[in-house]
Parts: structure tokens; sequence; C-alpha cells
């Protein structure tokens, strides 16, 4: 009984009409954090005493890579689902948020290259913190090419799922690495057991960027899941369906 | 929990700890590599090697801070709360470069036990505060406190 849910959840078909109620919500939601988050954090948040105005690149930076990380592992769990109870729905799920991941991790890469110019002096150096991120971007880039080297889907689903799964030992390293090994990157600002060390009026934006990013995240990995699921299904008939009903 | 499905969950669970473990023992036979600076008490146990391209990272100690006045010479001294460290720099210093604020010099160690540095850049702290609420809490040396943790051990 209590996996009933769980069976019609696996369901591509029971996903795809739920999901499109979800859309429009997930949008709106993400869209009003957003903007509320950036008018917020870049107009009226005040300046740092150090950095100036050049530190409200953190408005971006933290949350992308927050994602980045947050998104791996939702790409591994998925991928695990998907070889322990051979769900079609979590392979998907899958291969959708590779893309997505390395789009983030090329933003807070990105991002932190602007940030330090001014701040360190140089866009760029070989820190731990840095090394292990540039190499996530580099699995997700990998993960992308193999889901689309093999012809068979099936296989090519185990094999990303594989990957995926070796790649884990990554996150816990990067979230770590300005712990573990001396950096240039500083240690992090948000903890979870502690305090932050970011004033409050710098902080609520922050976290309001965070939460946006966070629904953006699940519209876009919506999103980008039931494209996959109309291509990969799209012989079935409740596809046809919609493709004759004109409802796509 | 259907025993084919427990099965390919405990192999998952293996492949994931193996995988982890390979990249674990790599670090750590790597560790002293993974280190991005070297701390100012290295240089003094003698652990750092001459004339070869280092990076070493500590607190600017203040008042040590001393421009050349017949060429572009800048020497300050690097501290890590053991040992100091005199550092000779010609070109431009960064903005948040300051006195009592981390900083990193990438440069050669020389005879006589000075860093000529080619490049020096600065370290920022996690903390953001408004311009009020710092100065209201100045002279707080918490530069030390972190560059002393954890680095280089």
């Amino acid at each position: 009984m209590a996996w009933q849910w769980f069976n019609r959840l696996g369901s591509p078909r029971w996903f795809y009409q739920k999901s499109s109620v979800w859309m429009p919500w997930l949008a709106a939601i993400s869209l009003l954090l957003l903007i509320t988050g950036v008018v917020w954090g870049l107009g009226f948040a005040p300046q740092d005493a150090r950095q100036g105005n050049s530190y409200r690149i953190i408005y971006i930076h933290v949350p992308a890579a927050l994602l980045a990380l947050a998104g791996y592992y939702l790409m591994a769990i998925s991928g695990a689902i998907g070889l322990i109870w051979k769900m079609k729905l979590s392979f998907l799920v899958m291969r959708a948020a590779a893309p997505i991941g390395a789009a983030l991790t090329f933003a807070a890469l990105v991002t932190g290259a602007l940030w330090g110019k001014p701040t360190w002096g140089t866009y760029w150096d070989w820190d731990a913190r840095i090394t292990s991120m540039l190499i996530l971007l580099f699995l997700y880039l990998g993960i992308i090419a193999l889901s689309r080297a093999l012809s068979r889907q099936h296989t090519a689903d185990k094999a990303c799922a594989l990957l995926t799964l070796v790649g884990t030992v990554n996150i816990p390293i990067i979230y770590k690495s300005v712990d573990w090994w001396s950096s240039l990157h500083q240690p992090a600002t948000l903890k979870l057991m502690e305090p932050s060390s970011i004033h409050p009026s710098m902080f609520y934006p922050l976290l309001l960027m965070i939460l946006g990013f966070y629904c953006f995240y699940a519209w876009t990995l919506t999103a980008h899941t039931r494209i996959l699921i109309l291509q990969r299904e799209w012989r079935t008939q409740w596809v046809q369906q919609l493709l004759t009903c004109n409802k796509i | 929990m259907h025993p084919a499905r427990r099965q390919r969950l405990i192999l998952i669970l293996i492949l994931v700890i193996l995988s982890s473990a390979a990249v674990g023992f790599a670090t750590y036979a790597m560790r002293s590599n993974m280190d991005y600076f070297y701390p100012p008490r290295a240089f003094a146990a003698g652990e750092v090697p001459l004339e070869k391209r280092i990076r070493v990272g500590g607190c600017v100690v203040p008042g040590s801070v001393a421009r050349a006045g017949d060429s572009l010479d800048v020497r300050f001294a690097l501290t890590d709360g053991e040992a100091q460290l005199t550092v000779v720099f010609d070109k431009i210093l960064p903005d948040l470069f300051a006195e009592n604020e981390a900083a990193v010099v990438i440069g050669k160690l020389q005879q006589n036990g000075v860093v000529r540095a080619d490049k020096v850049l600065a370290k920022h702290d996690e903390t953001y505060t408004p311009p009020e609420v710092a100065d209201s809490m100045k002279g707080s040396a918490v530069c030390l406190q972190q560059e002393s943790q954890g680095v280089g051990a």
C-alpha cells in the first residue's frame, strides 16, 4: 500500500499531467522571489565595510554554487532510484538535471572569477575550492556526453547513473575544501550549526535569492523533464492524443 | 523490499563507499600538495625550498608595511602567530591588501630568508558587515585566529 504512490510517481504520464499544474506556480513564485531578492540585494542592502559594492555578486554566486551542489545530489539520488527500482521517470529526471547543474556550476565559476579580481587581485588560481568546482563542471559535462554517446537509451541511463554515483565523492570535498586545506577562498559564510557571519540586513535578500534559485531550479528541472518525457514517449497513445488535441 | 532491489541498493552503496575511499586515500597521500600555501612557520622549520616558485599565506603584521625611498619596493611581514616572514614586492598591491588582514604571496624564497614576491593576493574573510556596524567593532583581530587554524597541518 505504502508503495502505491511511489509506483505512480514513476509513471511519466502521471508526472506529465500533474506537473502541468505545478509549472505556472513554480514560475510565478521563483520570479517573485528572484526579482525581490535582486532589487533588495543590489539596490537596498548596505555596502560591505571591506569590499564596498563588489560583495554584491554574492547574491548570484552563493545560490548558484549551492544549487550546483544540491542539484548533483538530486541527480545522483534519481540515478540510484532508477537503478534500484528500474524506474523510467527517475532516469529522465537524472538526465534533465545534468545540463542545469552544468550551467549553475559554470555561473558559480564565472561569478567567482569576476568577484576574485577586485578582492583577491586575480581572476583564477588553483586553490582546492576553485579546482574541485572545476572538476564538478567537468563531471556534469562528462555525464551529458555519456548520456548522448550510447545509442541504446537503457544502457546510457545505467552508465550515466553509475558515473553520477561515483562522482558524488566530489561534493563533500568541494564543501569542506576551505576547511581541510589552506585556500584562497574564504570559509563558508552560511553555517548550519552556528550563526552565519553576515549581517541580517545583507542576509535576508540572500535568503530570498537562495529560495528563488531553489524554485527556479525546480521549474527548469520540471520543464526539462517534461520535454524528455515527450521525446521518449512520443509513440504512446497518450502523447499522440495530446498532439492531436494540440495541448502541448 | 524485494531481494533483487535490496541487492542493487547494497551494490550501489558499496560502489559509492569504495570510490570515496579511493579518492580519500589519494588526497591523503597528496595532502601536502592540497594546501594552497605555506604558513610562515614552515619557513622557520626549513621546509620550504630555495629559489622555487611557492605561495605563502598569513596575516600582514601591523606596522610592518614599509616603502623604500629609492625604489618601488615595499616590504612587509607575514605571520601565522608562531613565526614571521619578510616579503619584498615591487608591483601594485591589491585594493584589499591591509595590515592585520590576510594575504597570499607568490614568489621565491631567497638565500637571505626573504621572499621576493612576483604577485600578492589579498584574502578576505567570510564576514559581511555594513560600514557603520564595522566601525563600532573596530580592532577585532580575527585574522590571526583564522589563519592559524588548520593551515599547513
